[in-house]
């Protein structure tokens, strides 16, 4: 790897960064914007036409709200919650290939930061250790309303990483590799992988939202019960970096989720316009990202359309129902594949 | 017993089917209810500054106090809207009228100080019940926000309608 080549990943990670920033920045705004339409109202419009600095000015107030850190609190600990909760979110970006290959002259720009051929598995890693940042916060925060709320968020996020992975095996023994590049490349034009695993699809998403914390397995910031869950103690920015988290969270599952089910950045008839091969290129880029915003826009009209699952109802579904049918699903995908080929 | 009424009507909960317990067509059919309201229905928000809710007509705002029709202050400072008052949030300091403003004022005594506190009314509309001389009436807009408390403590150059010829 050359000098070129290195200042040229580092370019693209800051891109990648600050492009996750700013969708999460404004998914904040989308949120309430959405939030509105779904319940007849108008949402956020005085700052800037139709309310577009309302995320500048979210972001302002937060850093000017007073920073309180309570006396009993693990001091330590406290400020490493949130930190590792946006840290941990901010890096599952790596290995999603938000398009095929550039062509700059000779040079040829890969718009992935990194192939590794584990790619899923690091993406379930980063997602596991998410859970730390709400964890650790809760229990540092040393009330009980944050504890309960940690403990909800760890039980939840472990019962749903296992019927997230199943779901995910059966879809590796229909693709045979572990790397999203390869994952993304296989679904070329119209054999997007939800064609062959609806089931598993299905499930998937179900976790995903339970994985993002995202309503109705809101639980962990469950404000009827909880006062604010995990966050209770927190204010100033620290809250704003939990609540970020959240966003960019949803942002990189539902880029997964684009990409590993619905073909990434492969579009119908991609080769049969006629077009060089870096307009396809930004053309599968924008079929990404449009992919990509119809999932956030899913996961808010999810979250304006269904109440909260019960604590004791969630348990239930993701053991008894989500589990048996990812086992289900990968004996089908077995059967299936042994019978036709 | 048999019930006198027949309006019994014995409720069993019946155990949910398949379908129902699947949750998924329930789910999908409140999305599709959302959906609707998303891209259909009208938002039924007022913008409130820009935009003002209609009022009905014996709607009850802020006060004022009346002129007769040579533009003089009707208010004789008789007190009987401050005695009427529930919330006693009216106060006034009455002054006799000198010669040479007769224009002004219309009794031979009126209001010098006429002050109703705004945090403390109601807007029942007993003063301009009890009033005999048809001076005060709560005809006006909204009473509008502000700061601080003795901001909301309206006096006379608030309350008294504007002049006639001006």
């Amino acid at each position: 790897m050359g000098t070129t080549d290195i200042i040229v990943k580092l370019i693209l990670i800051v891109v990648i960064f600050l492009i996750s920033l700013v969708v999460a920045m404004y998914s904040t705004y989308a949120e309430r914007k959405i939030a509105a339409f779904f319940q007849d109202r108008l949402g956020p419009s005085r700052a800037g036409p139709f309310g577009i600095l309302q995320p500048v000015a979210d972001g302002t107030k937060m850093f000017l709200k007073e920073e309180i850190i309570p006396a009993n609190s693990s001091k330590f600990l406290f400020i490493v919650g949130p930190s590792l909760a946006i840290m941990t979110a901010c890096i599952g970006s790596a290995v999603i290939p938000w398009g095929q290959t550039l062509k700059i002259g000779t040079y040829v720009l890969d718009l992935q930061v990194t192939d590794i051929n584990v790619g899923i598995l690091y993406i379930f890693g980063v997602v596991s250790l998410g859970v730390y940042g709400v964890m650790i916060g809760g229990w540092a925060s040393n009330n009980k309303y944050s504890l309960l709320g940690a403990i909800r968020a760890a039980s939840q996020n472990i019962s749903y990483e296992i019927a997230m992975g199943l779901s995910i095996i059966a879809l590796l023994m229909t693709t045979g590799t572990l790397s999203l590049k390869e994952i993304a490349a296989q679904q070329h034009g119209w054999h997007w992988n939800v064609v062959y695993q609806p089931l598993g699809f299905l499930i998937f998403i179900i976790c995903a939202f339970a994985e993002t914390n995202r309503s109705p397995f809101d639980l962990p910031e469950c404000e009827t019960e909880l006062v604010g869950g995990y966050h209770t103690e927190y204010s100033s920015m620290k809250l704003g970096f939990y609540l970020f988290a959240e966003y960019i969270n949803m942002f990189i599952s539902s880029a997964v989720m684009a990409t590993i089910y619905f073909g990434g950045y492969n579009f119908p008839f991609m080769h049969s316009l006629g077009l060089s091969s870096n307009w396809v290129t930004i053309l599968g880029v924008i079929a990404l990202f449009a992919k990509i915003f119809f999932f956030i826009f899913f996961f808010m009209w999810v979250r304006w359309t269904i109440p909260r699952f019960r604590y004791d109802q969630l348990m239930d579904l993701g053991w008894k129902t989500l589990i048996p049918l990812a086992i289900a699903n990968i004996v089908i995908t077995g059967i299936v594949m042994t019978l036709f080929k | 017993m048999e019930a006198l009424s027949n309006k019994r009507k014995v409720l069993e909960a019946k155990p949910l089917n398949i379908w129902e317990r699947a949750y998924l067509p329930a789910i999908v059919k409140g999305m599709g209810i959302t959906l609707k309201h998303f891209l259909f229905t009208k938002a039924v928000t007022i913008s409130y500054p820009e935009q003002k809710r209609e009022f009905s007509e014996n709607f009850r705002g802020m006060h004022s106090l009346k002129r007769d029709e040579h533009g003089r202050e009707r208010c004789t400072a008789c007190g009987l809207c401050a005695l009427s008052c529930p919330a006693e949030a009216i106060t006034m300091i009455s002054a006799e009228r000198k010669p040479g403003e007769e224009n002004l004022y219309r009794e031979e005594k009126y209001a010098a100080v006429y002050e109703i506190n705004m945090l403390r009314c109601i807007f029942c509309g007993l003063c301009e019940e009890a009033c005999p001389k048809e001076a005060i009436y709560l005809d006006g807009d909204i009473v509008p926000s502000d700061y601080l408390r003795k901001d909301f403590i309206y006096g006379k150059d608030k309350l008294v309608e504007a002049p006639l010829n001006q």
